[in-house]
């Protein structure tokens, strides 16, 4: 290529530049025009080729030689007339398409100056097809036509460029190259200002293209197989072949190559070829044309042979046939350099094979396909689909042609739907960039304008929600012919289940299943589901805490979907509804779960979460599911009237924490909001009272509900990096979950309310607002201060104050875990901490350092970073800002 | 001291001529600064950006800074394909 160019001559240099300075101008100016002004140029030009048809088609046959008047002057009239057909709607210039209910506009952007190499074959009408597509799409072209082409192209050319300026099109739009070089093909391919090739010409060409570095279409060369099978229309199927191949003297380069017929119509479908004009060569007729119009030493066709007539061909190839032969047809017997015929051929003469079935055919159509017709264009006559399926997906060519003609049809707009081209894209099988029938969208940038969506949002809760004093005897209402009561020992001692039993409805036959009370583990788990197959249940109640009704959300998951893989289930994922891993659907069995919490703060009874331990590993595995969530919900207080201050303090806690992380998560929503934030006032007001005076029936039972309605918040909003933090450290130390959460908490608050060194993406918030909402609790709760930060900060401090009314311990270094120990364990916990997904609604997006800062702040205790909030005054109105 | 700079108001209906003629001759006696007001150019055509071109040399050599006034996107856009927009000052 460096050699080429370097044999041009000044004074030829000098004539390329100008070209490409009247080309850059033309196409900058051009980028001023409108719609309207473009689809007037393009209206005329199309007139004036269409004008011009036949005389540029006389023009083109005088000075290549190649094809038939006729067939040219069609092709002239399909590349202005059925192009013209395809872009006059299409919109070009500034928004072109637009797509409101995904927010997405596409707007054009012009490509500027295109360098555009037009073929030999199908000179006049290239260049037509081009013009009109660089008219509208406001692009400028120089075109480099094949030097066997030269002047009847520059005709086209000079038409197509006076009748466009005319019509108000830029000066300098269309040139086109005086006696065309390679080397200037060159020098123009690699000059900056040309910003596409379009080269629809010779491999050479193709290639030089791709290889200059520029963005390049390009198109491969064809070797079309056509597979004839037997439901075929015989009569329709020998036609469209006779007039595909004979169609300009077979220069479309889609044209049929190699025809594999089935056996059971081989005969036949030979005959009607004959009848209708075709000459049948015999075995030595075979092999004389092939040794005349193929090269033995390079195997490809001879360029003497190119579009030219049949007879013509015979007459060279020693062969007598009848003067109105139009197509001389070769039985081959396979595909390959020792049968020369299997090639492409540009020219009137097709080989055919006879396949004895199916698949000898489709493996024949294969050869022939890799026998340099990759990506290109393939034919089938069947009336059978999946025939046509399995040849579509054996072959590989941008265009499969179902029971039309190849040339014509790959064409488009004729015979089928497909876009009007005189530019096949082969894709890599053709070494080219597109399969596509190259079109105007190729002659553009096309620009998106993507608006921000919200994205759907939505608030799942359980079907019924039992509340208040003596809730428990609803159970009268759930008929059950079979029912486990998951619960645990001391449960049973304190008389808990027999409370239950006495509300559930007489003929139900109960049985009872008393699981340790702590975190389930797996073979906890498949105890229950053993139970419940014995049982035939048709109903689960889970009576208890957490671990409890977690533990009867996966028994539930493992009886009604054994295949149910625990391990998959629990696998990592960013957003719910684009999981990899979907909770099964299908189910064996049907079982109602009933959860009855014994404990104001997991919330377990509402949520679409299971915490199950997998000892192997250390660490708690959470499951995550709408599926999980129990059918009904009961909160009755006259389970919890006997909790122990310890229990009280840190299940109340962690109810605190879920509703505050449920209340500046990035999936927060109205919805879950009001509920947050009833349950945080709940929490202030009525968890001190519930610790001091265990038997205050008001206390209790509202700590109960807001248990509950915090985990409706963030069973929708989910939770954050407390809980990220407290899981890791919970099971690394065996510390209760409530004591985690609060160990962390109000580190996790300051920490939320400062400017975050990475923030979350998060598409349903208008900028960050954790440290306003912040603020808006500390108003709600009457906390003072006038600046967001003294209401993060009176926040802090009132939550502090609450853990030390609660006599929680307020440093991990309280529990005696000595510094070594905590540092040894802190690369684990720091992993753990960040892969749990508790994190990823987070308002802040937590760094690894970030979290090892926040843990030893937990060892250490109390000051909390103070957070590093705006001063701007707050009200609660921005409460509702998501 | 300073004086002001010379102004042009650009004729939308001759602009390539305008800028030829008119602007060429300011140039030509301008001393520090000439402004060229487009507010009423809506486009430009191949005969507008030679003639800015040539505007933008005889001001390099005479060592006058041309403002182009009011100059709207689209024709802003034509001036940077042609790499004219750095040969000229912008001003609203």
């Amino acid at each position: 290529m460096t050699e080429n160019v370097s044999s041009l001559s000044d004074e030829r240099i000098a004539y390329l530049e100008g070209l490409v300075r009247q080309g850059k101008t033309a196409a900058a100016v051009f980028t001023q025009f409108t719609q309207h002004d473009v689809d007037r140029i393009v209206k005329a030009i199309v007139l004036a080729g269409l004008e011009q048809a036949q005389y540029l088609a006389r023009l083109a046959i005088e000075e290549t030689k190649l094809g038939v008047l006729e067939d040219k002057a069609i092709k002239n009239m399909v590349a202005t007339e059925f192009v013209y057909n395809y872009v006059r709607e299409k919109r070009t210039v500034g928004v072109i398409r637009e797509f409101p209910e995904r927010g997405l506009v596409e707007v054009a952007e012009p490509i500027g100056l295109i360098f555009s190499i037009t073929p030999i074959t199908n000179p006049t009408s290239t260049v037509l097809f081009k013009c009109i597509m660089a008219i509208k799409t406001r692009n400028a072209v120089i075109f480099g036509p094949h030097p066997k082409a030269w002047r009847c192209c520059q005709e086209a050319i000079r038409i197509m460029y006076e009748t466009a300026v005319k019509h108000g099109a830029p000066e300098g739009v269309f040139t086109c190259l005086e006696s065309p070089t390679i080397p200037d093909n060159a020098y123009l391919m690699r000059h900056k200002e040309v910003k596409l090739i379009d080269a629809t010409g010779g491999p050479g060409a193709v290639k030089a293209a791709y290889s200059s570095g520029k963005p390049a279409l390009g198109v491969g060369p064809g070797n079309t197989p056509v597979y004839l099978e037997k439901t075929a229309q015989l009569d329709m199927a020998v036609v469209d072949i006779i007039t595909s191949k004979t169609f300009d003297n077979g220069t479309i380069c889609a044209s049929e190559q190699t025809v594999v017929i089935d056996d059971e119509i081989y005969d036949l479908a030979i005959k009607k070829f004959a009848d209708l004009g075709a000459h049948i060569c015999d075995r030595k007729e075979t092999e004389l044309l092939g040794r005349t119009v193929i090269d033995p030493e390079t195997g490809f066709m001879r360029p003497m042979a190119i579009g030219q007539k049949a007879t013509d061909i015979a007459r060279a190839s020693g062969l007598r046939v009848k003067p109105d032969t139009k197509l001389l047809i070769a039985p081959i017997e396979g595909v390959g350099r020792e049968h020369p015929l299997s090639v492409e051929k540009l020219f009137p003469v097709l080989s055919v094979y006879r396949a004895k079935s199916v698949d000898e055919a489709l493996r024949v159509c294969v050869d022939v396909n890799h026998a340099g017709g990759l990506g290109h264009t393939a034919v089938v006559f069947s009336r059978n689909d999946e025939i046509i399926r399995k040849f579509s997906e054996a072959i590989n060519a941008g265009r499969i042609i179902a029971n039309s003609p190849g040339s014509i049809g790959a064409l488009g707009g004729v015979y089928n739907d497909m876009v009007p081209t005189f530019s096949f894209g082969c894709g890599t099988g053709g070494g080219n960039s597109t399969t596509d029938n190259v079109n105007l969208y190729h002659y553009l940038n096309i620009k998106r304008v993507a608006r921000r969506t919200q994205a759907h949002m939505w608030f799942r809760v359980p079907n019924q929600i039992y509340f208040n004093m003596n809730a428990v005897e609803n159970l009268r209402h759930f008929p059950s012919r079979s029912t486990l009561i998951v619960t645990n020992p001391l449960l049973e001692q304190m008389g808990h289940v027999d409370l239950v039993r006495r509300s559930i409805p007489a003929q139900t036959a109960i049985r009872v299943l008393s699981i340790p009370d702590a975190e389930p583990e797996v073979k906890v788990v498949m105890q229950g589901v053993e139970a419940l197959n014995l049982h035939k249940a048709d109903q689960i109640i889970a009576l208890g805490g957490g671990s409890v009704i977690d533990a009867a959300k996966i028994m539930k998951l493992k009886y009604e979907s054994p295949e149910a893989d625990l391990e998959e289930l629990a696998a990592p994922f960013l957003d719910i509804r684009k999981r990899v891993v979907q909770y099964p659907t299908e189910k064996i069995n049907r079982v109602r779960l009933i959860a009855i919490s014994t404990t104001s703060g997991t919330g377990s009874e509402v949520t679409p979460f299971a915490v199950l331990i997998d000892k192997e590993g250390g660490r708690k595995v959470t499951l995550a599911d709408y599926s999980l969530s129990p059918d009904v919900a009961i909160v009755d207080p006259q389970f919890v009237m006997s909790m122990p201050p310890g229990l009280t303090a840190d299940t109340g806690i962690d109810c605190l924490t879920h509703a505050l992380e449920a209340g500046v998560s990035i999936h927060a929503s109205p919805y879950t909001d009001s509920n947050a934030m009833q349950a945080i006032r709940l929490v202030f007001k009525y968890l001190p009272i519930a610790y001091e005076h265990p038997h205050d029936e008001e206390a209790r039972s509202m700590m109960h509900n807001a248990a509950c309605i915090a985990a409706l918040a963030f069973s929708n909003a989910s939770v954050g990096v407390n809980h990220a933090l407290a899981h890791a450290f919970g099971a690394r130390f065996g510390v209760a979950h409530g004591r985690a959460n609060a160990l962390m908490l109000p580190h996790v608050l300051a920490y939320n309310a400062s400017v975050p060194t990475k923030f979350m993406p998060s598409p349903n918030q208008r900028g960050f607002i954790a440290h306003k909402k912040y603020a808006t609790m500390a108003d709600l709760l009457g906390l003072g201060g006038v600046t967001i930060a003294e209401k993060v900060k009176n926040l802090v401090a009132a939550t502090e104050e609450l853990l030390d009314r609660l006599k929680i311990p307020r440093s991990i270094a309280d529990l005696g875990i000595s510094e070594e120990q905590f540092e040894r364990a802190m690369p684990d916990l720091a992993k753990i901490a960040f892969d749990d997904p508790s994190w990823r609604s987070n308002p802040r997006m937590p760094l690894v350092s970030e979290l090892v800062e926040l843990f030893w702040s937990a060892y250490r205790g109390r000051s909390p970073a103070k957070p590093g909030s705006v001063a701007e005054p707050v009200t609660a109105k921005e409460w509702s800002c998501v | 001291m300073t004086t002001n700079p010379m102004c042009l108001k650009i004729d939308p209906e001759r602009v390539a001529l305008g800028l030829q003629q008119e602007a060429m001759e300011m140039v030509k006696s301008a001393e520090g600064e000439l402004v060229l007001d487009f507010s009423s150019v809506l486009r430009i055509d191949s005969n507008v950006a030679g003639a800015l071109e040539q505007l933008a040399g005889l001001a390099d050599n005479r060592s006058v800074k041309v403002v182009l006034r009011a100059v709207n996107a689209d024709i802003y856009k034509v001036l940077k394909l042609l790499q004219l927009a750095q040969r000229f000052s912008f001003r609203s």
